[in-house]
């Protein structure tokens, strides 16, 4: 296949990035999309210029390390995929693509395509676990049933991989679907319910400081995300945040 | 330097509490006084820094990732092995010591695997506590699955992302460390090298990889959680970044590497497509539960297959090869990972193979959904149903089982496994060899200490399946924890350490030169083209089958890539600031050399065993010969300055709780 890119070539966070042209041929159909960028970078080092800076890891949709917004869609044209399980066969020879890094306020730019996302870190050590230690003594792990549709429920939440693609595809660069999945989890089991207030509260505010936006239900971020993360969950959230600020000591 | 493995003496199943009850305590007024460095932030990673820091050490923790969530446990499929025996199948502690030491060809340390089943019910309980979503059952409480072909129903799962669901858990003990600032966390920062003073690991020299600087890190001690080594063979289902940087950089510095061309080979991946493929992806072990695996019986039709001039739905029943069925009639399909592996290679090498490579065989589902579908129909009371209806009907049953990795299969490979059957091929999946370590997982080096898939102390020469997960937790929510007291209770007095004495200098200096080198190097060949190379002669010399003379070529090729590498290898930009090239290629510096050991273990190491098969060494029916009288032994490695001249030092494993005995799948 021949393919025109048109990449986001930006060479630091403070500086001005632009879309570089940069026509390539020889393209296989069973190649993964970040394949095609190693092929890319692969010819560009041979002509003397910088690879292109993009994140990725296990290559297979798990880590949540690989990103892109490709011809206007995080993670591409597939559903739910990650850009790293995307394969070419999706595209046809002559195709122009753009490949641009995820935006948002809270992810400013490294280099690239490569983005910071160190802001959902930050909202996950607001409160995204239950504090218990690591004794190993805790009850025996048949003392706590769980009605299995909701840890079912809870399941589908925990299986976001944080990638991010939610705030990229959200016209608000909102986190409440990533917020929401990992209070969903909680909130679903008993082991989340004594810290089941502060854990909400402490979140949304943490998303709130670093910039992130609101939700207004737009809904795209559920079609966009590759993991298929519930906005059921955001109303999950909304509902024990109302319930946490009206009921919470603090 | 005689290899002590610290062993406590006594009763199996009392070494362990006998030997925790032993170890000095540090008193909590003198853990606010002791450092601790974690490198790497998997299961083994991320749950000591967070046991470590909740017991009021000091501790810092490194990731090259984005985010401590991003390390390559994540991946893992299946499942976490416990002898919790909630099924009442006669599970034990003792029954899960068994089957690790036998599935491990008898090549592991009987005391370390005792205590990783020991402990290995305790895990379960704590994941559950800190909301980890394993599957349950309608009654509410936790269900569990057969595993690697062990007798036994032990392995919890959380659907096919059991890694995943373990790694959040383990990153929310993290996170909650992190947030009370006991544990600092360095993301995007690789370490370059360790630092020795006084004959003790001190700290590292760690590298920012957005802003290209390097810094120094003191510790009283330093823990590498670092992962396996499988990227040797350039294509494997380990992560891109996944490398041995840090426990290579640690073998330089005096820490003994052991059985290094331990590796497993999976036998269910998805094939090699291109020259330009990256990684490989792993089909679970559970799909050869209903899996037929097959190649033509006839030359003449494999090649009109990979030519692509007859389709395998043509070939007729009595034309098909079921080997595994052929060679091992009482485990069929269900062979353990080493024999499928080595059965899949020996039909390819002799010209059978399928796919337009020539490197894959068949699991074939067409079976499995007519039995399912006949089963269906009489539940539903059909007669004499059509085999259409009876498909259609089968179809819906294995979707049920194994839908979601159907679906993966075809995203990749844009076939209909329904319709023909799925083609797969062995791939390097994990590394049981790693950094040797005693039974506190110390190093050689002292106040170095491996824990993970980084050490080698647990799987012997071939891993169970759903063990990796259970070593990776065991080893840092319950025995590192422990162990590092008998280390750092002699250091209550050193007070904090400098990171300005000439060792940090050496190191440091050290590490810029090798930086700098790569920037001004000019050469014409970018890092991955030499990545590549190794890869093949490691896949083709090194891999599934091993011989003498392929052994000797491999290390006279290796050594030759190496000179040719530092020559020619090209990497461009700046040594400041983000340069993922210049990144991987100190990485692929450090595998180079270890490909090298690894063929030099293989060449020494006269015997068959797990993954490690050498030709030289078989029945006349193609099976492994293990040699348990030269070689019940784990082999360490110095380090001296070429690896294939590296000084070999010998642990003699002795077995006083099990019999060796020959393993037999026929």
């Amino acid at each position: 296949m021949d393919l025109t890119l048109k990449i986001w070539r930006q060479n630091g966070p403070q500086e001005k990035g632009e879309m570089k042209t940069y026509p390539i041929s020889g393209v296989e159909q069973d190649m993964s999309f970040l394949e095609m960028l190693d092929y890319l970078n692969d010819q560009l080092i041979n002509e003397g210029i910088e690879p292109v800076v993009f994140d990725h890891d296990c290559r297979e949709g798990i880590c949540g390390m690989c990103s892109l917004f490709i011809n206007g869609e995080a993670h591409g044209p597939g559903r739910k995929v990650t850009t790293c399980q995307l394969h070419m066969r999706e595209f046809k020879s002559g195709d122009t693509i753009y490949i641009e890094p995820f935006r948002a306020k809270a992810f400013p730019i490294i280099k690239d395509l490569m983005v910071d996302r160190s802001a959902f870190d930050r909202i996950q050590r607001a409160g995204g676990y239950i504090s218990v230690n690591t004794s190993g003594n805790t009850i025996d792990a048949n003392a706590i049933p769980v009605p299995k549709e909701n840890a079912d429920k809870a399941f589908d939440a925990a299986t976001c991989i944080g990638c991010g693609a939610c705030v990229a595809t959200c016209k608000n660069s909102s986190a409440m679907l990533f917020a929401s999945a990992k209070i969903s989890q909680f909130s679903l089991l008993p082991q989340g319910q004594p810290e089941a207030k502060e854990r909400v509260l402490n979140m949304v505010h943490q998303m709130d400081l670093e910039g992130f936006g609101n939700c207004t239900n737009t809904g795209a971020c559920e079609v966009e995300c590759p993991k298929g993360i519930s906005l059921e969950n955001i109303a999950r959230m909304n509902r024990d945040y109302l319930f946490a600020s009206l009921s919470s000591n603090k | 330097m005689a290899l002590d493995s610290k062993v406590p003496e006594g009763v199996l199943a009392d070494k362990w509490t006998k030997h925790k009850g032993e170890i000095p305590l540090v008193s909590p007024a003198n853990k606010r006084l002791l450092d601790i460095i974690v490198v790497g932030t998997g299961l083994a990673g991320s749950s000591a820094a967070a046991s470590l820091a909740e017991m009021g050490y000091n501790v810092k923790a490194f990731c090259f990732q984005d985010s401590p969530r991003r390390a390559h446990s994540i991946a893992a499929q299946g499942g976490i092995n416990a002898a919790k025996n909630y099924q009442n199948d006669g599970d034990s502690v003792h029954r899960l010591f068994y089957d690790t030491i036998k599935g491990g060809d008898y090549r592991s340390r009987e005391g370390n695997v005792h205590r990783l089943a020991e402990v290995s019910r305790n895990i379960i309980d704590q994941c559950v506590a800190q909301g980890v979503p394993f599957a349950r059952d309608y009654g509410g409480l936790l269900d569990n699955r057969s595993f690697g072909g062990v007798q036994v129903s032990r392995t919890f799962y959380a659907k096919g992302q059991t890694g995943q669901q373990l790694l959040l858990g383990a990153y929310s003990a993290l996170n909650r460390q992190i947030a009370k600032g006991r544990v600092k966390m360095y993301a995007r920062h690789e370490m370059q090298e360790l630092v020795v003073v006084d004959g003790k690991a001190r700290g590292i020299i760690a590298k920012n990889l957005v802003t290209g600087e390097f810094e120094r890190h003191s510790a009283h001690a330093v823990l590498l959680c670092t992962g396996g080594y499988g990227n040797v063979f350039f294509l494997s289902t380990n992560a891109m970044g996944s490398n041995v940087t840090a426990a290579w950089k640690a073998h330089r510095k005096g820490a003994y590497m052991a059985n290094p061309c331990f590796t497993q080979i999976h036998p269910t991946c998805i094939p090699v497509s291109g020259e330009n493929q990256s990684k490989l992806t792993l089909m679970s072990e559970s799909l050869r539960n209903d899996g037929r695996i097959w190649v033509p019986a006839k030359k003449e039709d494999a090649e009109a297959i990979r030519s692509g001039k007859l389709h395998p739905n043509d070939i007729a029943e009595e034309h098909r090869d079921y080997y595994l069925e052929r060679r091992y009639p009482a485990f069929g399909n269900l062979v353990p990972r080493d024999v499928a592996s080595r059965a899949a290679k020996e039909r390819c090498d002799a010209g059978y193979g399928i796919n337009k490579t020539g490197e894959a065989v068949y699991l074939d589902f067409a079976a499995a959904i007519m039995r399912y579908g006949g089963e269906e129909a009489h539940v539903k009371g059909l007669k004499n149903p059509s085999d259409v209806e009876v498909k259609a009907l089968g179809e819906k049953v294995v979707e049920a089982k194994y839908g979601n990795l159907f679906q993966m299969y075809e995203k990749i490979t844009a076939s209909n496994p329904y319709k023909e059957p799925m083609m797969i091929y062995p791939a390097v999946h994990y590394t049981m060899g790693g950094l040797w370590v005693d039974y506190n997982l110390m190093t050689t080096v002292p106040g170095c200490f491996a824990l993970g898939e980084a050490n080698f102390s647990d799987h012997g020469a071939n891993r169970l399946g759903a063990s990796a997960l259970m070593q990776g937790l065991a080893d840092g929510y319950f025995v590192a924890p422990y162990t590092v007291g008998e280390f750092l209770s002699t250091d209550i007095r050193t007070g904090r350490i400098s990171t300005d004495s000439p060792e940090f200098e050496a190191a440091e200096q050290a590490v810029r030169e090798r930086t700098e080198k790569f920037i001004t190097n000019n050469g014409t060949k970018s890092v991955d083209f030499f990545h590549k190379r190794l890869g093949k002669i490691m896949w083709n010399e090194v891999g599934m089958a091993r011989n003498e003379e392929g052994l000797k070529q491999a290390i006279a090729d290796i050594q030759a890539l190496r000179e040719e590498f530092y020559a020619d290898v090209r990497v461009l930009g700046a040594a400041n600031g983000m340069n993922p090239e210049l990144d991987k290629a100190g990485r692929v510096a450090d595998l180079i050399e270890l490909g090298e050991l690894m063929a030099k273990d293989a060449l020494e190491r006269n015997e068959s065993c797990g993954g490690h098969f050498r030709e030289e060494y078989q029945s006349a029916e193609g099976e492994a010969l293990r040699d348990d009288e030269n070689f019940a032994f784990v082999s360490a490695w110095e380090f001296t300055g070429i690896p294939a001249e590296a000084n070999l030092h010998k642990e003699e494993l002795t077995f006083e709780n099990v019999e060796l005995k020959t393993r037999s799948y026929k």
